[in-house]
């Protein structure tokens, strides 16, 4: 009897449509994200993350309502990123439904705001997204930094560093993206994973690069996540929830049935 | 028509809640609310709340919601409090350097601290303790009807209620320590986890609840 290790889909939703790109370039329609955040609670899905890959500010009352319709109806918990500015974004995104925000560019250029924000709503709402990017040569010990602007943006920031800060400021938790694996189907990246889930003392979500359920299992077996984020995997029908959760299962992972 | 009073005293998002409620297949009313007239008079009445307990217990005082909790306790009407606000039932958190709370059920909210390790395994535990955990039925109740026995629950929490007493706990969870998921008392039933979070078997702790006398 133990705490699960969790899956959460993730959906990036552009105007209003689940949309999946290859490192950040939308490609491929996945449909509508009512009709899908359905889909994968009937399956099993832990969470859902929603990211709102939208440029302009209309489109985003778009997501809005989709967190709305899907808070109606699907009862488990829900993260929106994407775009949050300030305090004013986050009590529209809770109030519609969601129960966690993740904050990514707006902490690198205004760190206090991660501290107003989990002062104001506590951090077990806030999560920090972090977007790394791997800038130590191969054969020399880790080290990553924090990108922005989907990775084209270098900051100079440590990885390990800033997710330590990020929780000292009240982070209740951290999403870790590995820019140079987000949509290569290769697997995590397990080096910055590892680092920063034995570095901080709150839950850390692996992302960016899963293509198979091995990829899954690698995630916490060797990068000691505590829950694993997959997008299109689960978008194209390839593999259900369902299967994922029993391929942890067989490799000794405790996870909801 | 079933009335439920969702006591609103600005703190987290009540609106899970009270979409979680709406779902249950019986007619009722719910108003999110901190006006006393209404909770006196209601049917049934939830007590959420999430966030730090100083900031929750200064609102719960400062809207009088501390009397009308322990009116409505007193008249019978079957109360379900949520995480933080199960602990604000409490004497004592150890939460903010130490808040009082309402003292309706004995028994006190400590900290899960900081060197937390799994049983066995040794790994070290992350807190909050977030996610999917299962809760033991060590106590027959109402609530609990239709759910799979040691079903899992959705909890985000940092800090943890430990009863004075074991007849007080309903359900039971190990997070490197066993702690109360879930106090019984009268017509009180308190959960530590997120039943509005916690997909079919929290829907159905909700359907219970509606269906509760306040009796057990």
């Amino acid at each position: 009897m133990s705490l699960a290790k969790r899956i959460i889909p993730c959906l990036d939703v552009d105007n209003g449509r689940v949309v999946k790109g290859v490192k950040f370039v939308a490609i491929r329609d996945a449909g509508d994200p009512v009709e899908i955040a359905r889909r994968y609670d009937e399956q099993g899905a832990d969470e859902l993350t929603f990211l709102d890959i939208t440029a302009s500010s209309d489109n985003r009352q778009t997501l809005v309502q989709v967190v709305e319709q899907v808070a109606g109806q699907v009862f488990i918990p829900l993260t929106v990123g994407g775009g949050i500015r300030n305090t004013d974004d986050i009590r529209r995104l809770l109030n519609a439904g969601a129960d966690k925000v993740s904050i990514n560019t707006a902490a690198v250029s205004n760190p206090d705001f991660v501290q107003q924000a989990a002062e104001k709503f506590g951090s077990q709402c806030i999560v920090v997204a972090i977007d790394t990017k791997k800038v130590s040569p191969a054969g020399q010990a880790g080290r990553w930094e924090i990108f922005t602007h989907g990775g084209r943006k270098a900051t100079g920031l440590d990885a390990v560093e800033w997710a330590r800060r990020m929780v000292s400021f009240g982070a209740g938790e951290i999403l870790l993206t590995s820019m140079d694996r987000d949509g290569t189907k290769s697997g995590f990246d397990l080096g910055v994973t590892r680092a920063i889930a034995e570095a901080v003392s709150v839950p850390v979500i692996a992302s960016g690069g899963v293509g198979t359920l091995d990829h899954l299992v690698e995630g916490i077996l060797q990068g000691h996540a505590d829950a694993v984020l997959a997008a299109s995997i689960f978008h194209f029908g390839e593999f259900t929830i369902e299967q994922a959760k029993q391929r942890m299962q067989q490799a000794g992972i405790e996870v909801r049935l | 028509m079933i009335h439920v009073a969702v006591i609103d005293y600005g703190m987290g998002n009540l609106h899970s809640v009270a979409k979680a409620l709406q779902h249950a297949p019986v007619a009722t009313r719910i108003e999110v609310t901190h006006d006393h007239r209404v909770i006196r008079q209601a049917d049934h009445v939830v007590l959420p709340g999430v966030g730090a307990i100083r900031d929750c217990m200064g609102e719960i005082r400062r809207l009088g919601i501390d009397k009308i909790v322990a009116e409505v306790v007193d008249q019978g009407t079957p109360l379900l409090a949520v995480c933080v606000g199960l602990q604000a039932l409490m004497r004592f958190s150890e939460e903010n350097q130490g808040v009082a709370g309402l003292n309706l059920l004995p028994g006190d909210v400590k900290f899960f601290g900081a060197t937390l390790s799994g049983a066995g395994n040794g790994e070290r535990l992350k807190v909050p303790h977030m996610g999917w955990n299962q809760v033991a039925q060590v106590a027959d109740h109402p609530l609990w009807r239709g759910i799979v026995p040691n079903s899992r629950f959705y909890f985000v929490h940092s800090y943890y209620v430990q009863a004075d007493s074991p007849d007080l706990v309903a359900g039971r969870c190990v997070y490197g320590i066993p702690f109360a998921a879930a106090l019984a008392r009268a017509n009180i039933f308190a959960v530590q986890f997120h039943p509005e979070k916690s997909q079919r078997a929290g829907l159905t702790l909700y359907e219970n609840f509606l269906a509760w006398d306040g009796r057990v």
